[in-house]
């Protein structure tokens, strides 16, 4: 788990990406963990919203990218009401989110062919469509 | 007029604790008469509200106690408390202070201190002292060794004041010291110097709405928790939690609670947080053995002599728990306080139910420092503090000559820096008198 | 005095039960809901995305279509809510957003649009001790935990609804309204929302949080403000049920409902049947039908 750090490296082109997307200074994150101290659904994310923001600021693509914690975010926005560093938490997952769906390949994060039968029926309109904005290309 | 061409080699400090007190004794011994204006009772400050302070872990009253007592006994230093400074004209060497004499109500020629009058009052009301940890009568002297000894009355809480019923004092004195007839009176004194040390506050916990906007009874703040440690004190020293005094087993500590948080409260670090907060806990483990503390950082910032160890030895021999990460929230739930935070080195959300929580909060200056300073015509910074002549290489100055600050009124700092600022403003003073 | 009223996709369908109410509500207070001529759907969720525009036109034209029919508007649900009161600010403060938003919409909005939701009217304009009067069955004796959800709270600079970490003003509603209202700490937390079509199972434990909170604190109902939120905390009560088998479920209302009960309007007329967790019983036992 060694990684090797240069300043091509840190702040490369993914992570300046993000920022761009996010409009948010992943510098002046100070890894207080606030986020993931409040955050609702960290319980099931692999790792916290303050560690993927250290993976992105690293420019460790790839275990930023590889985790859940952006598609489990439900933009609750209680990250970034708390952030004492004004740093809006929400808005770096979502730019995580379409970094990976605005890829070549389109990739979309849930296949709707896959869902149970009845359960598009079953959820109300606003889910699917918040839903399908969230996690299709 | 006086000798010297005019230039009177008094020196005037405002604010009677640590600071105050060190530079007042520096000038005393060196000779000069100093005034020193405080607008408690007695003097001591914060100092005297402590139990035992860093990294000797010292009783801070034994510590204090000879300096106050010195200080009132001295020959040389005029002790006004109980006082405000009103207005300030005249420049260096001939500086003309008005000054409030707050009425106490108490006739302090004639009381001897034998503190009947607030054994027998009737009338209980949250101790400020105490941080709302215990009560206070209607008359009281702040502390069992005050200097002076002598007690005030609070109007506000009084009950002849409020609907001129009682009057027990009156009848218990034996010395017939009661005087409700009492006003406000003023007297000038004419000064060639001026050391302000009114020291500091904290942000009331009653500003954290995600930490309850301080209506849960068990989460508190440091001074709060001095308290409840202290011998002389709400509960005697034993450590019992305010909601049913039972003796807390899990006790989350939370430094950095507005400090460092640019975004929300102040952003500047508050500097003794970490040093205390440690204390706090090492001073919890030696009296409930078998409680656990946790403390929420996000640095530790422990920078004099013997504090690193310290804290290391907190660690090793107490089993104190530092996590570090913030507390995103608090709330109470049933009799348990439950805190959600994080531990950014293993990366994971935790979640304590706690008996007890202590919160470090950040240090501001107290809410009238900015009249004070306009009073004496010198600046404060954008958060409220006295502005030093220049950051580094003129601590103790201000733009004006002749008046100079010293302690927390300047910034966040710790008894030791404290006192060497004080120290430091005690030599400017007779620096500027050996020139005249 | 009518107000400009932006229903919501779901409003319209699922969620029907809550948009009846409301307009019945509405006008036994002495105000009407004119539904916008043409809406769309808002999208559901404001773009965090900074570059993300197209997602911002379908609220800028709500907004810019409202604009040409009055000067304020009102909505029901907290999520179209947060959409339309967030891009309204945007559309008023960032020029060069605002102008190709404009060019492309072919309109020229400014963002001077009031957004009010029904319960700031309830609050500001008509008066919750007006409620109070005009409440013919109070609700007397229905323990109600009020559950604001996160959209109509944050953030707070752009939303300005109420204190987001203490808010008050359901609570006042419902105690207008005779009821006791039930203060839990995960009042304010995510019921998961749209992880409903991600993640199901983890919405699922959100809203069995939500809801063991407000049932520890002595909740026998749960009043919303959201479709998103009651389908996860009420339809998805089968779920929960599935998961804890010790769970006991509690009936779900819309705020609406409740008020439609207090002012005295035939129960029947409610929409309950498209409530998930029966909500009859426990208006029974208080004696409320």
């Amino acid at each position: 788990m060694k990684i090797e750090l240069s300043r091509q490296k840190v702040h490369n082109e993914f992570a300046k990406k993000v920022e761009l997307i996010s409009g948010q200074n992943l510098f002046a994150c100070y890894q207080c963990g606030n986020c993931t101290a409040g955050c609702p659904v960290a319980f099931a994310m692999e790792v916290g919203p303050h560690e993927v923001i250290r993976y992105t600021l690293l420019g460790l693509e790839e275990e930023a990218l590889g985790v859940n914690t952006f598609w489990l975010c439900a933009s609750c926005l209680q990250c970034t009401s708390r952030c004492p560093k004004g740093i809006d938490i929400a808005r770096v997952m979502d730019a995580l989110r379409m970094v990976v769906l605005r890829k070549k390949d389109r990739k979309d994060h849930i296949q709707i062919p896959e869902f149970p039968e009845g359960f598009l029926e079953k959820l109300p309109q606003i889910a699917f469509v918040s839903g399908f904005r969230k996690f299709l290309s | 007029m006086g000798d010297n061409g005019g230039f009177v080699k008094r020196a005037m400090v405002i604010g009677g604790g640590i600071a105050g007190i060190s530079a007042s004794i520096d000038l005393g011994n060196g000779g000069y008469e100093v005034v020193l204006v405080e607008k408690l009772p007695s003097i001591g400050g914060r100092m005297l509200q402590l139990s035992e302070t860093f990294p000797t872990l010292d009783c801070a009253q034994c510590t204090l106690t000879p300096k106050t007592v010195e200080t009132g006994q001295h020959p040389h230093i005029k002790l006004l408390t109980y006082s405000e400074v009103e207005s300030v004209e005249g420049k260096a060497g001939d500086f003309n202070v008005k000054i409030r004499r707050k009425a106490a109500y108490v006739d302090w020629e004639k009381c001897t201190g034998c503190g009947l009058c607030a054994q027998k009052c009737p009338s209980k009301n949250p101790s400020e002292f105490d941080r709302g940890m215990g009560m206070e009568k209607a008359i009281y002297t702040l502390s069992p060794q005050a200097v002076p000894n002598k007690p005030v009355i609070n109007p506000s809480n009084c009950r002849y004041f409020k609907e001129k019923k009682c009057r027990v004092c009156e009848k218990i004195c034996p010395v017939g010291a009661i005087d409700y007839e009492q006003q406000d009176r003023f007297v000038e004194e004419r000064v060639g110097a001026i050391i302000t040390a009114v020291g500091f506050d904290l942000i009331p916990k009653e500003s954290f709405g995600e930490y309850g906007y301080g209506e849960v009874p068990d989460v508190i703040d440091g001074l709060a928790f001095e308290r409840i440690n202290s011998a002389s004190g709400p509960t005697t020293g034993e450590i019992r939690r305010p909601s049913d005094g039972k003796i807390p087993k899990e006790v989350v500590f939370i430094q950095c609670t507005g400090s460092r948080d640019p975004e929300r409260y102040v952003p500047y670090c508050s500097r003794v947080c970490c040093m205390y907060t440690g204390k706090h806990a090492r001073l919890y483990k030696h009296k409930v053995h078998d409680g656990q503390a946790y403390i929420f950082y996000m640095d530790i910032r422990s920078t004099g002599k013997g504090y690193e160890e310290f804290i290391q030895q907190g660690m090793e021999e107490e089993g104190i728990l530092y996590l570090r990460g913030r507390v995103s929230r608090i709330f109470r739930d049933g009799e348990k306080v439950v805190v959600w935070g994080a531990d950014t080195l293993t990366g994971k959300k935790v979640e304590i139910s706690a008996d007890m929580v202590v919160l470090a909060t950040a240090i501001v200056p107290q809410k009238d420092t900015k009249d004070l300073a306009g009073r004496l015509g010198i600046k404060t910074d954008e958060y409220g503090f006295l502005t030093e002549a220049e950051r580094k290489l003129r601590p103790v100055e201000t733009d004006i000559e002749g008046i100079y600050i010293a302690g927390c009124v300047q910034g966040p700092k710790d008894i030791a820096d404290a006192v060497a600022h004080a120290n430091a403003a005690a030599s400017k003073v007779q620096g500027l008198f050996a020139r005249h | 005095m009518d107000y400009l009223y932006f229903p919501g996709c779901t409003l319209y369908t699922k969620a029907k039960n809550f948009d009846q109410t409301a307009r019945d509500c509405s006008l036994l207070l002495g105000f009407e809901l004119k539904e916008l001529k043409n809406w769309t759907c808002c999208g559901a969720t404001f773009p965090l995305s900074t570059d993300n525009i197209m997602a911002l036109l379908p609220p800028s034209r709500i907004l810019a279509t409202a604009r040409e029919e009055g000067n304020a508007l009102t909505t029901l649900c907290a999520i179209c809510f947060n959409v339309i009161k967030r891009t309204n600010r945007l559309i008023r403060e960032d020029g060069e957003k605002r102008d190709k938003i404009n060019n492309f919409i072919e309109k020229n909005y400014q963002g001077d649009l009031q957004i009010l939701h029904y319960l700031e009217i309830l609050k500001q304009n008509i008066g919750f001790s007006q409620l109070k009067e005009k409440a013919k069955k109070p609700l007397a004796g229905l323990k109600a935990a009020a559950y604001y959800g996160c959209m109509l709270l944050r953030p707070f600079e752009e939303m300005g609804f109420d204190d987001k970490e203490r808010p008050t003003l359901f609570e006042e509603f419902l105690e207008a309204l005779g009821a006791k209202a039930i203060e839990f700490p995960y009042k304010i937390e995510c019921c998961g929302s749209f992880q409903s079509v991600g993640s199901p199972d983890v919405a699922t434990e959100c809203a069995y949080k939500i809801l063991g909170s407000a049932i520890k604190n002595g909740a026998e109902a749960m009043v919303s403000t959201c479709p998103m939120c009651t389908f996860n905390i009420d339809h998805k009560q089968s779920d929960i049920k599935q998961k804890y088998s010790g769970f006991k479920p509690i009936p779900v209302y819309y705020f609406t409902q409740l008020l439609g009960i207090a002012m005295g309007l035939d129960y029947q007329t409610l929409g309950f049947d498209q409530n998930a967790v029966d909500p009859l019983p426990l208006l029974k036992e208080k004696g409320l039908l």
